[in-house]
């Protein structure tokens, strides 16, 4: 099966610095891959290389088939689109306008047909019709990043390039905006996503690459990339690794000293494990 | 989720304070735009006849229309009038109308470019970088280019101290208000000693000349000059209307604008040597004239929003309306006086300008 996205030895230096060094990935239609690492590990630098925005200095990229540098803007703003973590507007544009501006890689084409349709779908899937109408500039973070969304969803492209995603986003559009990941990815999207919830990470990829110091350390299913040594020992941070006792599905958890008030010092007494603390969810109705 | 329902209808209310639906936003782009139409057509008719010889509208109305072969309307009464009209007030008229229409769309431009709606070619230098070149070529007899050396030398400059500007200011895709003010500063200030070199230089003539331009006039339009202008300002604003569409991506940041197929750096160089084109044509002839293209597009802007296409095309009419009733003005206010246009619109604008610079920030970093 051809890959949508496929990238080899990819390597970045930025003033003489190693920011990336030999990631290879590859991204079949259908699919959801996500990029964790801890911070300044080279996922936004790696997703910045996809996009063609950061320059290169070895490797290949090739984009549905045919090598990054051979497509032309406007054709490969037809093939992926990309949410960033910026998502600032300069003018006071309403947040319609600005998913609208999702459909400009369809200006003159047959599909143009569908723009007022595209933007009203993205406006709806995003849940953001209450402030549609809104100026982008008076609207707070999530909200803000919710809109951007629906800009590249409204893009209707094959490949979707996704950085934290849900960074600014409250619990529930969090899981919004994975399920429509998820959605697209079964209606036969490739989606890249950059994820700092190592628990999303886990309930929505099909694969996980997880990057370290510029590095692709390990590549493969949830169950195999998130083992607690890993985890433990790429983030300088123990944690232990759970699987939900009902639905089967990975759960990491930072391991947590006990920690409440005056008993912080108290070495005499038993260590409370986090795992007994843990009221854990109820199963997702979806 | 009926509880979410209900609070978004209760929120409705606060939020239609806000800009509104399709369909409204249209009807409002319309009505301005024809309202500005027929502002401008007026104004011109009363402009035209206005001054020391009387033409009413109605014969202003139908002096043109005789000219274009048309028997519709009263000539001039006056003996005078119909010379008058058309060697003294249709070019001014007509330049003013030009002048007005491509500062507006330099300044709409160059906030686009920027992304920064406090931009203005007069603030920021463009202007007076422009009027180095006219006046090197006034000073040196320069003639390359037969009647269009000033526009080219105008043109050169201008473009070079955009350059400048563009490339001292910016930093992560937009300039923050404070560099651009700055930046303004240090080539109005560079621009400034090369117009006092100019002045020193030459002789009585061209230093009279270099005086009246930096304090802006259209006193003494000629219909060769308007024929010169014209055309420069006919492509400035038809590219500008072109890329429009691309411009409002721009404001989504340039990686954004990028990634939805943009041209970025194609699309800049052509809005700086676009913008360099209207601003050079406009000071060629009138001078610096600073302020339009900051107080237009940003009235426009509050009326219609920021999508550029409507926006440019309100803006020129606007812009064209404005230094149409800044010109009868500065020719009629005191009697038997030409005061300098450009004195008049930094009169208004300056206050203008401080209010926006508060307002900015007072938003800090929000550019609503």
């Amino acid at each position: 099966m051809r890959a949508a996205v496929d990238a080899r030895g990819v390597s970045v230096e930025i003033d003489g610095r190693q920011i990336l060094a030999d990631a290879s990935i590859r991204v079949s239609s259908g699919e959801i891959v996500a990029l964790i690492g801890p911070n300044g590990a080279g996922k936004s630098t790696l997703l910045a290389a996809l996009t063609g925005d950061q320059a290169r200095t070895r490797g290949t990229i090739e984009i549905a088939g045919r090598p990054l540098e051979d497509w032309k803007l406007k054709e490969l703003s037809q093939q992926r689109a990309v949410l960033l973590q910026e998502n600032g507007v300069f003018f006071p544009f309403t947040v319609e306008q600005v998913v609208e501006m999702g459909r400009a890689p369809w200006q003159r084409t047959p599909l143009d047909h569908d723009d007022e349709e595209a933007v009203d779908e993205a406006i709806r899937l995003t849940d953001i019709e209450r402030f549609r109408h809104r100026q982008v500039p008076s609207l707070s973070g999530g909200e803000r990043a919710r809109s951007a969304f629906a800009r590249v969803l409204a893009q209707r492209t094959g490949i979707l390039l996704l950085d934290e995603p849900t960074a600014a986003l409250d619990l529930r559009h969090q899981e919004d905006v994975l399920r429509l990941a998820r959605q697209r990815a079964h209606a036969g999207d490739a989606v890249i996503v950059v994820l700092h919830d190592l628990n999303l990470a886990a309930a929505y990829a099909d694969r996980i690459a997880l990057l370290s110091s510029g590095r692709i350390v390990a590549q493969g299913s949830p169950r195999e990339v998130l083992t607690v040594e890993r985890i433990s020992d790429v983030y300088a941070q123990p944690v232990e690794v759970i699987t939900h006792p009902e639905t089967g599905a990975t759960i990491i958890l930072p391991v947590r000293e006990a920690m409440s008030v005056g008993r912080a010092n108290d070495d005499s007494l038993p260590r409370t494990t986090a795992r007994s603390r843990i009221a854990l969810p109820r199963k997702a109705s979806s | 989720m009926t509880a979410v329902d209900d609070r978004s209808r209760t929120d409705a209310p606060e939020s239609s304070a806000d800009p509104l639906p399709r369909t409204v936003t249209a009807r409002r782009r319309l009505l301005l735009i024809a309202g500005l139409a027929i502002a401008l057509t007026a104004m011109a008719l009363v402009s035209a006849g206005t001054g020391q010889l009387y033409v009413s509208p109605a014969e202003v109305f139908g002096s043109i229309m005789h000219a274009i072969g048309l028997d519709l309307g009263p000539l001039p009464a006056h003996p005078n009038g119909e010379s008058a009209l058309w060697t003294i007030r249709f070019p001014r008229v007509a330049m003013s109308i030009v002048i007005g229409a491509a500062l507006a769309a330099a300044g709409l431009l160059m906030q686009a470019v920027f992304g920064n709606p406090l931009a203005d070619p007069g603030v920021i230098g463009v202007s007076s970088g422009a009027a180095l070149g006219a006046s090197a070529t006034i000073v040196f007899g320069w003639a390359f280019f037969g009647e269009w050396t000033i526009a080219v030398a105008a043109f050169i400059t201008g473009l070079a101290a955009t350059f400048v500007v563009y490339f001292m200011s910016r930093s992560g895709g937009k300039t923050e208000v404070v560099t651009l003010v700055l930046t303004g500063i240090a080539v109005n200030a560079f621009t400034g000693a090369g117009l006092a070199l100019m002045t020193f230089l030459g002789d009585q003539a061209a230093r009279e000349q270099i005086v009246f331009w930096q304090l802006g006039s259209l006193n003494g339009s000629r219909w060769q000059q308007f024929w010169i202008v014209l055309p420069l300002i006919v492509v400035g604003v038809v590219v500008a209307f072109v890329i429009s569409r691309r411009l409002d991506l721009l404001s989504l940041g340039e990686r954004s604008a990028r990634h939805l197929g943009v041209n970025v750096e194609g699309l800049r160089i052509v809005a700086i040597v676009v913008t360099a084109l209207l601003v050079a044509a406009a000071v060629s002839f009138a001078g610096i004239i600073a302020f339009v293209g900051l107080v237009i597009p940003h009235l426009m802007r509050m009326i219609i929003g920021p999508a550029h296409r409507p926006l440019l095309v309100a803006s020129v009419l606007g812009g064209a309306l404005l230094l149409l009733t800044a010109d009868l003005v500065a020719r009629t206010a005191v009697p038997m006086a030409d005061l300098p246009i450009g004195m008049l619109t930094s009169l208004v604008g300056g206050p203008f300008f401080f209010w926006l610079l508060r307002r900015a920030r007072r938003s800090a970093g929000g550019w609503g």
